[in-house]
């Protein structure tokens, strides 16, 4: 028999060795981690607001950078924020952060933007790293290889306080994401793809590897929407081996390693993917070499079908609590079952958001709209300043000006809807966003969930359409 | 944080999978301070019509879950977004304990920083105490955290929890100090980690 490996060269998953990097201590199973980065965003006062209250100061200002993202207004800023309690929230943060002495991206600062769009874009986010911020989307940043978890605002005040979070082992899964995607689809088609598979709570307790050949031809961007979405299937986090894709895009960007700096870093960074043989309590493939691109007919992120389906009957489920949800999802949805998904029409379109509000979503969207004219009302939001300003040089904003889209400032939007940008009850939206959760665009809101060239075909039909048919539409 | 203690309270049954914190608290009221109370607005949009009256099919709005203190969930309780209001709601809205078969990772966190037991039983046993709790609105569950058992009448379930969080739920205790104890093993792990990657402190 062949005696096993020490402990220390036992093959490792790339959780595992970015876990084992951080442990500051364990106790009664728990793990007190050291955590490299921390963002912040205008919903961090509960946090501020509790730290003050106990007397405490921030540990490690230097470790993270802060910017309003949530209820940040997308017209008219030059005027300032007009509802006052948003105003106090954003003005809040500039306060709490300048007391702590952390970096602010104001509003006014190009940098400024959504927290994951703009940790991957500045370099904040690394390979290797732990990385935590106050919203569940912080799995986004798994994508450049980084262990990456949203946490709630207590979590934020003791990260704040002490530049550490306790924390339990997570179960590791892989994904293996296998095939060619066909030509034209990307990320936000393969996780909806593997949440339609897994269901919204397939990775309830695991940090998730994705990995497979589909995975490795997907660009930065790409990536970070998977990864963005891992927390809709129940993961802890989402993550994926850094590679030369990643390293590519990290070189040069303002927090990234320089010179000698940044070939210590890579040597690093190189030695963190999975190791041959390495265990993982849960393996799960999903063959996207077939599917046509994908959105959503319900009310949770698994409710995902692709555009040449039809609305499900579920009456068909064995399952009467599955059964009972599926019935109120449709009516909330008000859709009927078997009705083709390319003949259901759309009020309004969001095209944006932490999932898709990245340059190369831009670029989908406006191949689509050029030339064209939206029918319905549609919204363009950038994920930062510097998206913004790279799709006007582009000349991005002008397609989509001409095809009647409304081309907006940086935040989150109509995602979540927090600065006002909402829609009223009944009325339907194809979303470039994650989440078409009741009332999450506005209280009756129906939203359906799709990437940046499906919402752009949308726009211009007023119905979901295929957009690699438009021609024939 | 106040000190979680062995309840007996009327218990309510929710039938609904994947209910997400957005139901449970709709971002609009995100805003408030936590010292202007969550309760009214728990399940918001599900609980009351456009005018505010309250839904008479709800489960919280009947008569008999009025002084509810638990509630029974299904799978995959309190996913989506991070916000810690959805337990501030339940907890100002007076529920000290919720039972499911899972949770969103995140939410079931932010239970124990707030006095909220958040307890994982077998989704059949969870369906069981559901219907018995629908078949009998009104009645009343014990939940004891240091045993480690919910009890209605005769049956009685065990469940786990992480002796950490026991001991912090049980004692009131707020986890920055406890990590507060562990200084000089943070000093020694930053000293060592600044050695072992010194580009993570070269400037932007």
């Amino acid at each position: 028999m062949t005696p096993p490996l020490p402990a220390t060269r036992q093959p490792r998953t790339i959780i595992d060795k970015i876990w084992d990097a951080h442990v500051i201590t364990e106790q009664n199973g728990e793990t007190l981690l050291y955590v490299d980065r921390h963002l912040l965003h205008d919903g961090s006062f509960h946090a501020f607001d509790a730290l003050k209250a106990e007397g405490r100061k921030v540990a490690r200002p230097a470790q993270a950078i802060a910017m309003p993202d949530h209820y940040v207004p997308t017209t008219g800023r030059r005027f300032g924020i007009p509802v006052a309690d948003y105003r106090n929230l954003v003005d809040g943060l500039v306060a709490n952060t300048a007391e702590a002495g952390i970096t602010h991206f104001g509003m006014d600062d190009p940098r400024q933007g959504i927290v994951h769009i703009v940790g991957p874009e500045q370099g904040f986010t690394q390979p290797g790293i732990v990385l935590v911020c106050g919203d569940s989307h912080t799995s986004t940043h798994g994508a450049m290889g980084a262990f990456a978890f949203g946490i709630g605002a207590s979590e934020v005040k003791h990260v704040l306080a002490t530049q550490s979070i306790w924390q339990r082992r997570p179960k590791t899964m892989r994904i293996d994401v296998t095939g060619t995607l066909p030509q034209g689809l990307g990320g936000k088609d393969i996780i909806l793809a593997i949440i339609g598979q897994i269901t919204a709570a397939g990775a309830s307790g695991h940090a998730v590897e994705y990995a497979g050949p589909a995975i490795r031809a997907l660009s930065m961007e790409g990536r970070l929407t998977v990864c963005n979405m891992s927390i809709e299937a129940g993961a802890r986090a989402g993550l994926i081996a850094p590679d030369d894709t990643t390293f590519e895009y990290l070189a040069g960007r303002p927090y990234a390693p320089k010179g000698k700096y940044w070939d210590a870093a890579l040597a690093h960074w190189r030695s963190l993917p999975t190791d041959d043989g390495a265990q993982y309590a849960r393996t799960v493939t999903v063959d996207v070499s077939n599917i046509a691109p994908m959105l959503t007919w319900g009310t949770s992120p698994e409710d995902a079908l692709p555009i040449d389906g039809r609305v499900p009957d579920p009456a068909t489920l064995d399952d009467p609590v599955r059964r009972e949800s599926k019935t109120k999802a449709l009516e909330y949805m008000g859709l009927k079952p078997g009705t083709p998904l390319s003949e259901i029409e759309v009020d309004r379109v969001f095209i944006g958001s932490c999932t898709n509000g990245r340059i190369e979503d831009l670029r989908a969207a406006a191949a689509v709209a050029r030339g064209r004219k939206a029918k319905v009302p549609a919204l363009v939001v950038a994920g930062s300043g510097l998206i913004k300003a790279q799709a006007e040089a582009e000349g991005l904003d002008r397609v989509f000006i001409e095809a009647g889209f409304e081309w907006r400032e940086p935040g989150c939007s109509m995602c979540v809807g927090m600065n006002g940008d909402t829609m009223s009850a009944g009325m339907r939206s194809a979303s470039t966003s994650n989440r078409n959760f009741e009332g999450r665009q506005g209280k009756g809101a129906r939203t359906h969930l799709m990437s940046p060239s499906m919402a752009a075909a949308a726009a211009v039909t007023g119905h979901f359409t295929d957009f690699r048919r438009l021609d024939q539409a | 944080m106040e000190k979680f203690q062995t309840i007996t309270a009327v218990a309510a049954p929710l039938e609904v999978a994947n209910c997400d914190t957005d139901r449970i608290i709709p971002a609009r009221f995100l805003k408030a301070r936590r010292s202007e109370g969550y309760g009214k607005n728990l399940f918001r949009d599900v609980r009351y019509d456009r005018d505010g009256n309250p839904l008479p099919d709800f489960p919280l709005n009947k008569p008999a879950y009025k002084d509810a203190k638990i509630l029974v969930a299904d799978v995959n309780f309190a996913c989506g977004s991070s916000r810690e209001a959805a337990v501030y709601a339940l907890h100002d809205a007076g529920f000290r304990a919720v039972i499911a078969p899972s949770y969103g990772d995140i939410f079931f966190n932010n239970c124990f920083k707030n006095g909220v037991l958040p307890i994982v039983l077998p989704a059949d046993q969870v369906a069981a105490i559901r219907t018995a709790l629908a078949e009998q609105p009104g009645s009343t569950l014990t939940v004891d955290l240091e045993n480690q058992t919910v009890t209605r009448g005769n049956d009685v379930w065990s469940f786990e929890v992480d002796p950490q969080r026991k001991e912090c739920l049980l004692e009131g205790l707020d986890d920055i100090n406890l990590t507060l104890q562990h200084r000089d093993a943070m000093g020694s792990f930053e000293q060592q980690y600044q050695a072992d990657r010194p580009w993570m402190g070269s400037p932007a």
